[in-house]
Parts: structure tokens; C-alpha cells; sequence
């Protein structure tokens, strides 16, 4: 595959963070590519680095960074080499823009929505107050706002509707990425599926792509082409959702999986014992060896990244069925 | 008195008498404008009656703003009702003398949405605990820490002693609910009422919480309302399902039934939106009612469903409420639709 067909490409994205009781490696060592027009759904539990990874992609970097390297290309283009001056001209907002982990309380309170989603527009594309405005009005549609909301404030929107114009301020300046951080977690199963159906449709009509992030696994298969899990700062599977939702491949996917409530068939309810471990310290061997069923003696030492049939996982059990590959070639299969 | 010791109250119900019963029960709030008075009502409850036997957990399903928690706050005697009664353990709850209120309050636990809020910052885990204990009276100091250890070993916070110093903010999320959880069944009540008690935690750990409520219903035949809005979890955790609406239960039945066989449109437009883990989801929209649930200062008349329903019957379901008919054994269902003189061909879903 040619790299341009893949709107985003990560390699060895380091994110480490200095804390009073030591190191936190919240990404550490993450590859992956995104084909353009995906949608990918990045699953663990929380404290696994997830949105640690957003802010790294997004270079929304706090103040305590220890290290923060790797290579980050989008469309094509390494932006990791660009200075912060061009990298917030030319690609946060711009090229890759984001839907913060509760976003719909983060709104501005005193001004209204359709200010806040002109904004970016008139920030990043350096439009007029008129044609920012015209813009979020285009944007309410898309989203399903009525358009008589622009002139309200956040407190008298429902949940629903402020989660929407978070959505829109996402989408103003049409972004090749959107990355969405939990956005659907905190509202009712309604409006859930209104969103993620409004996701989809946005999607078809603007060729944008996702990343989504959410430790829901049931409503990330609502818009999943792909799916990453994180688990302790690391990659353990990428894979297509079609193979992943039937035959997960890693121990911790199919924990995963057999915890996901369901309204019909007779299967019990699992839960996974035991916490992610401290990113503190992460164990040197695999990280996920203390909650793992199918731990054996290799699992002591770090296992690699094997492929097999196009998917990847980060775990012993596959070393005679995968291939050992270099990073640089990650890429998953389309479903069939 | 430790924590297997039967309750030391004599109890007042006859076999297969319910151990609580809410009948007709209205919880309004009043609305005031400066100057005005009154001026309208939050109608948060409007009409409600159902049975709750002993051992028996139901689970009650709704969207955020629907009334459920008003509907909690009331039976544990936090609200006071407009209209209706609530009968706990054959007595009628609005009678109750304070020695009876401070009885009923051992008798009902209570377990928050958020486990945060729910615990007091500046309390030890172990002071949280031994609160409700002096309150009922437990004088014994060597008596309320072994309740306390019990307690605590039941909801799995062990080795016990690495927890009774902490404070809530050094807790995890899910060891926060599982304390709220051990105050709750501290007094051994007979009925525990969980208010959203999962949904502020992390997927997984929610099936843990979920599992360990289920255990202690079943260890010690608790009755036990479980208030959700996610409809998936409550089949590993309930017997029947209460649907409610905007200040209304619209359709009641065993979990079987309301899962398998819904009636209600509104239960089937809950269900059309819960995923499940497939991957065709993403190659198809979800079906979802226009709108947005009604105020309920002035709600719609008829069937408060009416101005979203697909299957609205004009003329009939935007005029009259509808009444609660019985389709199936158990299984009831308030919609026009079921009713034969109205439409003599109820629908499938
Ligand atoms: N700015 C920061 N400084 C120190 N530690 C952080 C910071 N941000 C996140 N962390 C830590 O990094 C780890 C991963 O966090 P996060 O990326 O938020 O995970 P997730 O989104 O999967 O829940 C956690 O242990 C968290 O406490
Ligand atoms: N103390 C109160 N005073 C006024 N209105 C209230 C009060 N408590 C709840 N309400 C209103 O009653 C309605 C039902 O709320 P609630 O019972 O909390 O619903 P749920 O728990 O289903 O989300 C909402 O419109 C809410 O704003
Ligand atoms: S009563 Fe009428 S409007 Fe209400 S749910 Fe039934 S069919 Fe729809
Ligand atoms: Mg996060
Ligand atoms: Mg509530």
C-alpha cells in the first residue's frame, strides 16, 4: 500500500509523562496506519493510555512531557518535523481536530453555540464573523442541531444537543482525522444511537475519518471498521472489525469481549480480575501475564508484534502462527 | 447482633404478600417564579403502582430525566408523595411514627449513581462505616468493627486492613461503589435500592459491581430495585423490567418477556438503539424516534409517547392516557395499541 492512501501512519510514538512518583509511560512504542475514510475504534480500559495517544497525535502536550518521539504521518506528510508555529497553523483544528473526553460540558457557558463553532473556523481558516456563522449553520445540519440553536447558550441545550455542537466545532474546518474521546459515553441509549448514526452519515458525505476511543465495546461496533486495543501504553491487537467482533485474537480482546452485556442469548457475564498494571513500572515481560488465562513460561519476556492474516497482536500465543515484520509495514486488511 | 442475626423487627407481611407496594404515586415538584408563587409542577412521577416481593430484584429502565430516581428518592422517604401511598412490609410509610422512620431507614440501602459524591471526603473508609452503625445504636465498639469487617469481606475490599484508613479519593472507582455498597447492606436491609449504580464506572469494572450486587441479592434473599438506563445488564441482574417514560412506567413484565416479546413502542425503540457487539452495525443506521422526551411541567395529554410514536392512533392516543392492560400473563403494557376496542389487531415489533 502506498502511504498516501492512509490518512494518518504512527511509528513508535513514544508519550511519557514526569510525575512526583516517577515516570509515566503512557504511549510507549504505538504503530499503526489509518486507510483514508476509516473509522477506528481504539478499546481498553481506562489508565491504558488511550487518551494519552489522542493528545500525542494531536500534540496537546501538558507541561510535565518527559519524552515525546516517533514519526507521525498525515496524508502522507511527516508532521512530526514541523515547529509548533506550522504544526497549530496548518494541522491541530485544521487537518486533525478532536471531540474531548466530555466535551458537551466543556462548552463555553457565556457564549452562544453558534459562536463557539464559528470560531474555529474563523481561527484556523482565518474566515469572516459572517461566513463563520453561515459555516456553523451548514455544520448544525450536518450534525442535527435545528439551526434556530446557534443563538442559544450551552444551559439550555440538552446533553444530546451540546454533545452535537461539540461535534460540529470538530468538524468546521473539515478535518482529514476527527478523533472522538469517549463522546457518546455519558448520554442515553437514544441519543447514543442518534450520534453515532449522525457519525456515520458525516463520514459517507465528508470522506472524513475517525479514531474513536471508548472503553464501550458494544456502541464502538456502531461505527468500527477497525479496531486498536490498548492495554498498558501499548498496541496488544489491530485488527478488521468483522475479525475482531467474532474471533478477537489477544487474551485481554477476548476478556474483553466476554464482558460485554447482552441483551439476547444464554452466555454468562465475565469480568476481567485484577487492574491494568502501573504505568509506573510496567512488568518487563507481557503486561497483561498476571491477568492472563493462557499465560505459559515465554510470557515472561516481552512478546513482539506477530502478523497473521493481515492483523496484529502483541502476544506468544501467535509466534508460530504470525511473522515477525518491521513496523514500517503495519497495515491492516480491509474486511472482505 | 452480627450481620447474619435475623432482623429484630417481627415482620407484618403474609406469605405472598409484596414487600413493598407503591400504589397511584404522584411526586410533583412545585415550580416557583419570583413574585408568583406556584406557577406549575415537575411532573416527575405521575401514576405509578407496582409490587416488589421478597428476593425478587426488578429493574427500572428509562431515560435520564424520566423520573426514576424521584421515584427512588420517595420510596426511601426522601420525597414526599402528592398523591398515592407506599406500603413497605404492610405498613403504609407516610404514617410512620420517627422510632418507625428510623427503623425503616435500617431497613432500606441505598446506592448512589455516583460513588464519589456519595462518600464523604474527609471520612476514613472505616468512619464512613461505623457511622450508620452508631445512628442505629450499635453501642459495642468491638461489635460495629466486626460488622464493619463483615461487611467490607462481602463486597471483596480485602485484605480489610488495607482499606479501613483510606480515604475516598484513594480509592478506585469501583472500590468507592463497592463501600457504598458495604453501607448499604451494613443494617441488613431487606430491600437495596441501586440507583444507576454501574454507569459512572469503566465498562469492565461494571460487570464486576454488577456481579457482586447480584450475589449479595441472592446470598441473602434481598429485595432490590436496580435503576438503569442501559437495558443490556438487566437481564444478568433482574427478574422483571419496569419501562418508564416520562414520569410513567409504560410497560412492566418478566425479563423474557420485555427482551424477547416487547409491546410497547417506546420498549421497542430502546431496544432498536442498544448495540450489540456485531460488526454489521456499522454498515447500517439505527432506527430512533424524532424528538426528544416532553417537559414534564406540561406534558403532552394522552399517551405521553404520542408526538414521537410511529405507530400513533389519531384521534385516540393524543386525547386519553392509556390504560394498563394485561397481554400476557404478568406482562402489562400502558398503549392504545393493546387495547381491543381501539385497534383489535395489536402489532408485533
Ligand atoms: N499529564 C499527565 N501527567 C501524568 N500522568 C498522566 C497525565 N495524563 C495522563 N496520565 C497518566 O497516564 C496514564 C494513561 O492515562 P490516559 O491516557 O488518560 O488513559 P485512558 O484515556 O486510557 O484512560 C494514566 O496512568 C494517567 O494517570
Ligand atoms: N427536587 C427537585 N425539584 C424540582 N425538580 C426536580 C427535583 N428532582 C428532580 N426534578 C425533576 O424531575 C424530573 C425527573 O428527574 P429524575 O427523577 O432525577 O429523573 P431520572 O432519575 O430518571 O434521571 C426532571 O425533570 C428533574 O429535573
Ligand atoms: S399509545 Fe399510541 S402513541 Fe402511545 S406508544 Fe402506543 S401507539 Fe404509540
Ligand atoms: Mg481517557
Ligand atoms: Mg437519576
Amino acid at each position: 500500500m502506498m502511504k498516501n492512501e492512509h490518512v494518518l501512519h504512527v511509528e513508535d510514538l513514544y508519550l511519557y509523562f514526569v510525575t512526583k512518583k516517577g515516570i509515566v509511560q503512557a504511549v510507549d512504542g504505538v504503530s499503526f496506519s489509518l486507510p483514508r475514510n476509516s473509522a477506528t475504534v481504539i478499546l481498553g480500559e481506562s489508565g491504558c493510555g488511550k487518551s494519552s495517544l489522542a493528545r500525542a497525535i494531536l500534540r496537546l502536550l501538558p507541561r510535565n512531557v518527559h519524552t515525546y518521539t516517533g514519526k507521525i504521518a498525515l496524508d502522507g506528510q511527516n508532521v512530526m518535523a514541523l515547529d509548533e508555529d506550522t504544526f497549530r497553523d496548518q494541522i491541530r483544528w485544521v487537518r486533525i481536530s478532536m471531540v474531548p473526553q466530555a466535551a458537551m460540558n466543556a462548552l463555553n457557558p457565556v457564549l452562544r453555540v453558534g459562536d463557539q463553532v464559528a470560531e474555529p473556523a474563523m481561527v484556523h481558516l482565518g474566515v469572516t464573523k459572517e461566513e463563520g456563522w453561515e459555516m456553523a449553520r451548514r455544520m448544525f445540519r450536518y450534525v442535527g442541531v435545528p439551526e434556530g440553536f446557534l443563538n442559544r447558550y450551552p444551559f439550555e441545550l440538552s446533553g444530546g444537543m451540546r454533545q452535537r455542537v461539540a461535534i460540529a466545532m470538530a468538524l468546521v474546518t473539515s478535518p482529514s482525522l476527527i478523533i472522538l474521546d469517549e463522546p457518546t459515553s455519558a448520554l442515553d441509549v437514544l441519543t447514543q444511537a442518534n450520534i453515532m448514526n449522525t457519525l456515520k452519515r458525516i463520514k459517507q458525505e465528508t470522506g472524513t475519518s475517525y479514531i474513536l476511543i471508548t472503553h464501550d465495546i458494544a456502541t464502538s461496533s456502531d461505527l468500527a471498521e477497525y479496531v486498536a486495543v490498548m492495554y498498558a501504553g501499548q498496541i496488544v491487537e489491530m485488527n478488521n472489525a468483522a475479525n475482531f467482533f467474532s474471533q478477537p485474537l489477544h487474551p485481554y480482546s477476548q476478556k474483553l469481549m466476554a464482558s460485554v452485556p447482552r441483551l439476547h442469548g444464554k452466555q454468562t457475564l465475565e469480568f476481567i480480575p485484577g487492574r491494568p498494571p502501573s504505568l509506573l513500572s510496567p512488568p518487563s515481560g507481557c503486561r497483561f501475564a498476571s491477568r492472563c488465562p493462557l499465560r505459559f513460561d515465554k510470557c515472561d519476556q516481552d512478546p513482539p508484534t506477530f502478523h497473521l492474516n493481515g492483523s496484529i497482536v502483541k502476544c506468544w500465543l501467535y509466534e508460530h502462527e504470525g511473522t515477525l515484520t518491521t513496523p514500517a509495514s503495519e497495515t491492516i486488511q480491509p474486511e472482505e | 447482633m452480627t450481620l447474619t442475626d435475623p432482623a429484630p423487627v417481627t415482620t407484618h407481611i403474609a406469605p405472598g404478600e409484596p414487600l413493598l407496594s407503591v400504589r397511584d404515586l404522584r411526586v410533583w415538584f412545585e415550580l416557583r417564579r419570583f413574585g408568583l408563587g406556584v406557577a406549575g409542577y415537575v411532573r416527575a412521577v405521575d401514576d405509578v403502582s407496582f409490587d416488589l416481593y421478597e428476593g425478587e430484584a426488578i429493574a427500572i429502565v428509562g431515560e435520564s430525566g424520566c423520573g426514576k430516581s424521584s421515584l427512588m428518592r420517595t420510596i426511601l422517604g426522601l420525597n414526599r408523595p402528592r398523591e398515592g401511598r407506599i406500603i413497605f412490609d404492610g405498613r403504609d410509610i407516610s404514617r410512620f411514627t420517627r422510632e418507625e422512620l428510623r427503623w425503616y431507614r435500617t431497613r432500606v440501602g441505598y446506592v448512589q449513581q455516583d460513588p464519589y459524591g456519595a462518600l464523604p471526603p474527609f471520612m476514613t473508609v472505616r468512619s464512613i462505616l461505623e457511622e450508620p452503625l452508631i445512628v442505629a445504636g450499635v453501642k459495642n465498639r468491638q461489635a460495629r468493627i466486626e460488622r464493619i469487617r463483615k461487611a467490607m469481606q462481602e463486597v471483596k475490599m480485602t485484605p480489610v486492613d488495607d482499606f479501613l484508613g483510606k480515604f475516598p479519593h484513594q480509592l478506585s472507582g469501583g472500590q468507592q461503589q463497592r463501600i457504598v455498597i458495604a453501607r448499604a447492606i451494613l443494617l441488613e436491609p431487606r430491600l437495596l435500592v441501586a440507583d444507576e449504580p454501574v454507569s459512572m464506572l469503566d465498562a469492565s469494572v461494571r460487570v464486576e459491581i454488577l456481579t457482586l450486587l447480584r450475589q449479595l441479592q441472592q446470598d441473602h434473599r434481598l429485595s432490590v430495585i436496580y435503576i438503569t438506563h442501559d437495558l443490556s445488564t438487566v437481564r444478568y441482574f433482574s427478574e422483571r423490567i419496569f419501562v418508564m417514560y416520562a414520569g410513567k412506567i409504560v410497560e412492566k413484565g418478566p425479563v423474557d418477556e420485555i427482551l424477547e416479546r416487547p409491546k410497547h413502542p417506546y420498549t421497542w425503540a430502546l431496544l432498536a438503539a442498544t448495540p450489540e457487539p456485531d460488526p454489521r452495525n456499522a454498515h447500517m443506521f439505527r432506527e430512533v424516534p424524532p424528538g426528544e422526551p416532553p417537559s414534564l411541567i406540561t406534558p403532552p395529554p394522552g399517551c405521553r409517547f404520542h408526538p414521537r410514536c410511529a405507530k400513533i392512533i389519531q384521534g385516540v392516543c393524543e386525547v386519553k392516557v392509556p390504560p394498563e392492560k394485561e397481554v400476557t400473563p404478568n406482562h402489562l403494557v400502558q398503549c392504545w395499541l393493546y387495547d381491543p376496542d381501539v385497534s383489535p389487531d395489536p402489532p408485533d415489533m
